[in-house]
C-alpha cells in the first residue's frame, strides 16, 4: 500500500523531534544541574525510542509505504521522505536500542558527573541526540541529498562521542581513524549515488529506481556502495577503525554503535542493491559471500585474542556483520540465478541476524558497561568472580553470551540456522563451482560459530566466574535498577525472538515483498509452533517445543532429584594436596586462548617474549620470569601501513610546490582561475 | 487423531528407552574393552550401579561454587535428553523428529559443552580452566567437520531432518556412494573426539595433563556427577545411533506395529553392539595423542568431509 503522509510517518517525525529536544535539554546540563542530562535528556530519548518503535512497527506490520516531501534547501531540490517496511524494520531495531539505553543511561552517565571520570555533560547529551537523529532521518531519507546529510550527521556526532573522554591519547587516535575511514566511506557512497543519479536523472531514490543501468554500470554502482557501506559495517579489511572506536566510547554509546550504527551499513547495502539498483546479480553475491565469510572467521579469530572485554565485543561485531553478509550473499546468488524463494530465505536470514545482533550485542555492551561502572576495569585479566557480586548482571550477560554463541533456544541460533538452511539449498544451482563453495562457506560459518562459543566461554568464564583477581573487583556491587532494566529488556527480547521465530519471519514478509516481490510461503505452513523455511520435509525447528521440553525436564528433575536429596555441604576445591589455592593460579584470558593461538598461528602477528632472570647459586632456577605477548592484526600492517607510507611520500613530493612565498601562491590562484575559465568557455 | 497420539506416546517411549539404554552401551564398551585387553571385565550393568550410587550420595560442593555450577548438570542432562528425543532409534516417522534437525542436534551438543566449560571455570582452579580451554579448542575444530559431513548427507537426501534422511537412505537401497564413505570416516573421527575417547581424550584417566573432559567436571560429585556422566553416555549413544541411521538404517521400523518395532529394536541393538566392538578395537590399537596433534587429527577429519562433499557435487549430482 502506498500513500502520502499518514500517522506512522507523523510518529517518525515525532521521534526525530524528541531526539532533537533531548539534545536541546542536555545543553542545560552544566555541572550544577546534571539532572537535565540524567532525566530530561534520557526522558526524551525514551520517547524517541518508543515513537520509533511505534512508527517502524506500524509501517512494517501494516505493510505501509508512506511518502512525503519538504521544500527545504535550494528551490530546485526538495527533500523526499519515505517510510516503507524496510526502513520501518530498521527503525524498529533502532528504537529498541534507544529505549534500552534510555533506561540504562541515567545511572551510567552519573559516572561522568562526578568522581575520577568527570567530564562536561552537555556534549554527551547533544551528540547522543544528534547521533540518534541522524540514524532516524537517514532511514527516512528518500533522496541521496537527505541521506548523505544525515549519514554525515551520524558519522560526525559519532566522532564526538568516541572522543568524549579525550584526555586519553588512545581515544583521540581511535576517533581520528574512525573519522578518516567514515569519510572515505562516505565519499565512495557518494560516487555510487552519483552513478545511479546520472542514469536516473535526479537525486531522488524514485528516479534512481526507475533508471535502467547497463550491467557494467550496475556492477560499478553496487561495488562502490558495497565498499562505502562496508566501511561503516566494518567488513574485513575495512574494519580497522571499529575495534578501536567502539570500546573507547561510553558503554551505552558502544551499544548504539555496535547495535545500530554499523547496521546502517547493512541498511545501505540492502537499500542500494535490492531497491535502487533492483536486479541483483549472482556475481555480486559471490563477492559478498566471500567477504562475509572472511569477516566472520577473521573477526572471531581476532576477538578471541583480546583481553579487553569491550574490544573483544567490538571484534565480534565484525564476525556478526560477516554472518549477515553471508546471508545476503547467498540471497543474491539465489536471486541472481532465478531462485526467488531461496533468495528470499537468504534475505530473511540476513535481516533476522541483523536484528538479533543488535539485541545481543547491545546487551553485551551494556553488560560490559555495568562491569566497567562498578569496577572501572575493561581488562579481563583483572576481573573474576563477578557472578557472586553482580548476580543479575551476570545472568543478563550470560543470556547475551548464549545468544551470540548461536545456542538454542536463543535468537542467534535461529538466524544462523536459517543461514545454514539457505546454504544447504546449493544443489538447486546449476553452477558446479558455486555448489561446491557454498557448503564450504557454511562449514566455515560453523567454525566461526564454534570459535565464538569458545570466545564467550572465555569472556564470561574469566570475567564472571572463578575468583576475583583484583580488590576492586572483589568489592563490586550490583548496578542500579535502571541499568538492569535496560539490559533486561534486551535479554527478554533475545529469548522471545529465539522462541517465536515463525511469528518474526511472518512479520518480515512485507520487507521481502517490497524488495523481491516474494515471501516465504511455507515458513509457517504447520502453524506458529513449527518453523519450516522451505518445506516440512526439508527442515523443521520448533523452539516453543524445546522450551516446553526444557521446562518439563527441569520440573521432573527438580521433583525427583532435588527435593528428595540430602543437602550438600561445602568444602575446599581439589588442590592436589598442595594447600591453599589462590586467584593467581586460575587460568587467565591469555592462557585460555593459547591453544587456539597455537592452532591458527598464522592469522595474527604474534610476538611472544619470555625473559628469565636466573637466580644465584649452583642449582639453575629462575628468580623472576617476565612474559610478554603482543598479538596484532595483519590487515593493519599489510594494508594500512603501506597506504599510510604512500600518502606521506606523495605529500612530500607535492610539498615541493609549497614555497611559503605569497607571490607564488597568487600565481597559482591566477593559473587555476584561467584554467577553469578555459574549461567553462 | 488416534494415530497421532500413538505416535507421540511411542516417541516419548523411544526417548525414555534411549536414555535408559545409554549406560548399557557404555557398559558394553567397557566390558568388551576389558576382555580384549585381557583384563577381568565388570558386568555390563556396572554403569547403572555407579549411577545409582552417585545419585544417592551426599554432595560436596567447592566453596566458590555459584548458582551456575549447580544449574549446569541439569542443563547438560536436559540438552542430551532433548537430543536423544529427536534421533530415530527403533522407528522413523515419529513426530519428535520434526522438533529439531541435525543442525539443532549439533546445537544441543554445543549448548551442553558451553555450559560444561563454564562450570569448569566456575570454581577457579587451574584444572577447570585447562579443561575448558582445551575442550573448546577441540570442539571448535570438530564442529565444522561434523557439520560438513552432515551437510554432505543432507544434500544427498535433500533434508536435514534425521528421520526423513534415514528413510531416504532406506528407499535408495544399497547404493555405494563415495561421498558417504568419506562422510562416514569423518563422522567416526569426530565422534571419537567429541565423546572424549582415545586418541583425543581418555575417559578412564585422571592423570592431570591428559584430561580434557574430566578436567572440567573434576569438582562435581554425587548426583551432579551422575547427571553429567549419564549425559556423556547418552551423547556417545546419540553419535552411534546417528551413524547407524545414516549409513546402515536397515531394520528400523517404518510402521508402528509390534512386529516392526521388535525387529527395529533387535536390529539397532545388534548394530550398536557391533559399533561398540569397533570402537573398542580402535581404542585398543591406538594410543592417546599429544594435545597439539589433535588439530591435525581433526583437520584430517574436516578434509575427509570436504572431499566427501566435493565428491557428491562432482560425481553424484551430474548437473
Amino acid at each position: 500500500m502506498s500513500a502520502a503522509g499518514g500517522t506512522p510517518l507523523l510518529l517518525a517525525y515525532a521521534a526525530a523531534a524528541c531526539s532533537l529536544l533531548s539534545g536541546a535539554v542536555s545543553l542545560f546540563a552544566v555541572r550544577r544541574h546534571p539532572g537535565f542530562l540524567h532525566f530530561g535528556s534520557f526522558l526524551f530519548l525514551f520517547a524517541a525510542g518508543a515513537a520509533s518503535i511505534a512508527s517502524g512497527g506500524w509501517a512494517l506490520l501494516a505493510d505501509l509505504t508512506l511518502t512525503d516531501q519538504f521544500a527545504l534547501g535550494p528551490p530546485w531540490l526538495r527533500w523526499y521522505v519515505r517510510l516503507d517496511p524496510l526502513s520501518g524494520f530498521f527503525m524498529l531495531l533502532l528504537g529498541t536500542l534507544v529505549l534500552a539505553i534510555s533506561l540504562y543511561g541515567p545511572s551510567y552517565t552519573r559516572e561522568f558527573a562526578r568522581g575520577e571520570a568527570r567530564q562536561p555533560l552537555p556534549p554527551l547529551g547533544v551528540f547522543t541526540a544528534l547521533f540518534v537523529l541522524g540514524m532516524q532521518m537517514l532511514l527516512l531519507a528518500d533522496d541521496a541529498l537527505v541521506f548523505m546529510i544525515f549519514w554525515e550527521m551520524m558519522s560526525l556526532s559519532g566522532y564526538f562521542l568516541v572522543v568524549y573522554q579525550h584526555q586519553h591519547a588512545a581515544n583521540r587516535h581511535a576517533a581520528f581513524l574512525y573519522l578518516l575511514l567514515a569519510h572515505v566511506g562516505a565519499l565512495v557512497i557518494l560516487i555510487s549515488f552519483g552513478v545511479l543519479a546520472a542514469f536516473g536523472g535526479g537525486l531522488s531514490f524514485d528516479q534512481m529506481r526507475s533508471a535502467s543501468l547497463t550491467p557494467l554500470w550496475a556492477t560499478l554502482a553496487f561495488a562502490f556502495a558495497f565498499f562505502g557501506f562496508g566501511v561503516k559495517a566494518g567488513v574485513v579489511p575495512l574494519h580497522v577503525w571499529l575495534p578501536d572506536a567502539h570500546p573507547v566510547a561510553p558503554s551505552h554509546i558502544s551499544a548504539m554503535m555496535s547495535g545500530a550504527m554499523i547496521k546502517m551499513g547493512i541498511y545501505g547495502i540492502v537499500r542500494v542493491s535490492y531497491d535502487l539498483i533492483g536486479h541483483v546479480r549472482w556475481e555480486w553475491g559471490v563477492v559478498v559471500l566471500i567477504v562475509g565469510t572472511a569477516s566472520a572467521l577473521l573477526g572471531v579469530l581476532y576477538a578471541i585474542m583480546q583481553h579487553d572485554l569491550k574490544r573483544l565485543l567490538a571484534y565480534h561485531s565484525i564476525e556478526n556483520i560477516g554472518i549477515i553478509l553471508m546471508g545476503l550473499g547467498l540471497s543474491m546468488i539465489f536471486l541472481g540465478s532465478g531462485h526467488k524463494v531461496l533468495g528470499t530465505l537468504g534475505l530473511v536470514a540476513a535481516l533476522y541476524h541483523t536484528l538479533n545482533h543488535a539485541l545481543f550485542k547491545g546487551l553485551l555492551f551494556l553488560g560490559a558497561g555495568a562491569v566497567l561502572y562498578r569496577t572501572h576495569e575493561r581488562d579481563l585479566e583483572h576481573m573474576g568472580g563477578l557472578i557472586h557480586r553482580m548476580p543479575v548482571t551476570a545472568l543478563m550477560f550470560l543470556v547475551g553470551c548464549v545468544a551470540i554463541s548461536a545456542l538454542p533456544p536463543f535468537n542467534g541460533f535461529v538466524s544462523e540456522w536459517l543461514t545454514f538452511q539457505t546454504a544447504l539449498q546449493a544443489p538447486a544451482l546449476k553452477n558446479g563451482v558455486l555448489r561446491a563453495i557454498i557448503p564450504i562457506a557454511a562449514a566455515l560459518l560453523a567454525l566461526a560459530a564454534a570459535l565464538a562459543a569458545a570466545c564467550f566461554v572465555k569472556a564470561f568464564g574469566i570475567a564472571f566466574l572463578g575468583k576475583p583477581r583484583t580488590r576492586r573487583v572483589a568489592h563490586a556491587r550490583e548496578v542500579p535498577a535502571g541499568m538492569l532494566g535496560g539490559m533486561g529488556l534486551l535479554a527478554t527480547l533475545c529469548l522471545l525472538l529465539g522462541v517465536f521465530p515463525t511469528s518474526v519471519i511472518e512479520a518480515m514478509a512485507p520487507i521481502t515483498q517490497l524488495l523481491v516481490h516474494e515471501a516465504l510461503p511455507s515458513a509457517a505452513v504447520q502453524g506458529w509452533l513449527w518453523l519450516t523455511p522451505i518445506s516440512p520435509e526439508v527442515a523443521s525447528y520448533s523452539a516453543p517445543f524445546l522450551v516446553i521440553a526444557i521446562v518439563v525436564v527441569f520440573g521432573v528433575g527438580y521433583v525427583f532429584l532435588k527435593r528428595r536429596a540430602a543437602p550438600w555441604r561445602t568444602g575446599d576445591p581439589w588442590d592436589c594436596g598442595f594447600g591453599q589455592l589462590n586467584h593467581r593460579m586460575q587460568y587467565t584470558s591469555t592462557a585460555f586462548s593459547q591453544p587456539i593461538r597455537r592452532v591458527f598461528g598464522a592469522v595474527w602477528k604474534v610476538e611472544e617474549d619470555v625473559e628469565t632472570v636466573a637466580g644465584a647459586g649452583p642449582i639453575p632456577r629462575a628468580k623472576s620470569i617476565h612474559y610478554q605477548l603482543h598479538v596484532q592484526d595483519w590487515s593493519w600492517l599489510k594494508c594500512y601501513v603501506p597506504i599510510g607510507h604512500l600518502v606521506l611520500a606523495a605529500a612530500r613530493r607535492i610539498g615541493v610546490i609549497q614555497t611559503g612565498n605569497i607571490h607564488t601562491y597568487l600565481k597559482y590562484s591566477f593559473a587555476t582561475l584561467l584554467f577553469f575559465l578555459w574549461i567553462v568557455s | 487423531m488416534d494415530s497421532q497420539l500413538i505416535a507421540w506416546v511411542l516417541a516419548a517411549a523411544q526417548a525414555l528407552l534411549f536414555v535408559a539404554a545409554a549406560p548399557l552401551l557404555a557398559g558394553w564398551v567397557k566390558c568388551v574393552k576389558c576382555r580384549l585387553q585381557n583384563r577381568a571385565a565388570p558386568s555390563v550393568w556396572q554403569p547403572y550401579r555407579d549411577l545409582a550410587k552417585l545419585l544417592k550420595k551426599r554432595m560436596v560442593l567447592a566453596e566458590n561454587a555459584s548458582w551456575l555450577f549447580r544449574a549446569v548438570p541439569y542443563i547438560v542432562f536436559g540438552a542430551m535428553l532433548l537430543a536423544a528425543a529427536v534421533v530415530p532409534l527403533i522407528a522413523v516417522r515419529l513426530p519428535t523428529a520434526a522438533i529439531a534437525d541435525v543442525i539443532v542436534l549439533v546445537g544441543f551438543f554445543a549448548l551442553a559443552r558451553f555450559f560444561t566449560a563454564l562450570a569448569g571455570m566456575d570454581i577457579g582452579t587451574a584444572f577447570g580452566g585447562m579443561g575448558a580451554s582445551r575442550e573448546m579448542m577441540v570442539s571448535a575444530l570438530a564442529e565444522p567437520a561434523l557439520l560438513m559431513a552432515a551437510f554432505t548427507l543432507s544434500m544427498t537426501a535433500a533434508t536435514t531432518n534425521l528421520s526423513i534422511a534415514t528413510e531416504y537412505v532406506l528407499q535408495a537401497g544399497l547404493v555405494l556412494r563415495p561421498s558417504f564413505l568419506f562422510a562416514l570416516l569423518a563422522l567416526a573421527m569426530v565422534t571419537v573426539a567429541e565423546c572424549s575417547r582415545i586418541p583425543v581424550d581418555n575417559p578412564a584417566t585422571h592423570l592431570e595433563l591428559t584430561m580434557l573432559h574430566e578436567a572440567m567436571i573434576l569438582e562435581y560429585g554425587g548426583r551432579y556427577l551422575a547427571l553429567i556422566e549419564w549425559a556423556s553416555q547418552i551423547k556417545l549413544m546419540i553419535y552411534a545411533v546417528v551413524i547407524v541411521d545414516f549409513f546402515l538404517p536397515w531394520g528400523i521400523a517404518r510402521e508402528f506395529t509390534a512386529a516392526a518395532l521388535a525387529v527395529g529394536a533387535v536390529a539397532v541393538t545388534a548394530k550398536l553392539m557391533l559399533l561398540g566392538v569397533l570402537l573398542v578395537a580402535w581404542e585398543t590399537v591406538l594410543a592417546k595423542m599429544r594435545l597439539f596433534r589433535v588439530p591435525q587429527f581433526l583437520g584430517f577429519a574436516f578434509l575427509l568431509s570436504v572431499l566427501g562433499m566435493l565428491t557428491h557435487v562432482v560425481l553424484e549430482t551430474g548437473g
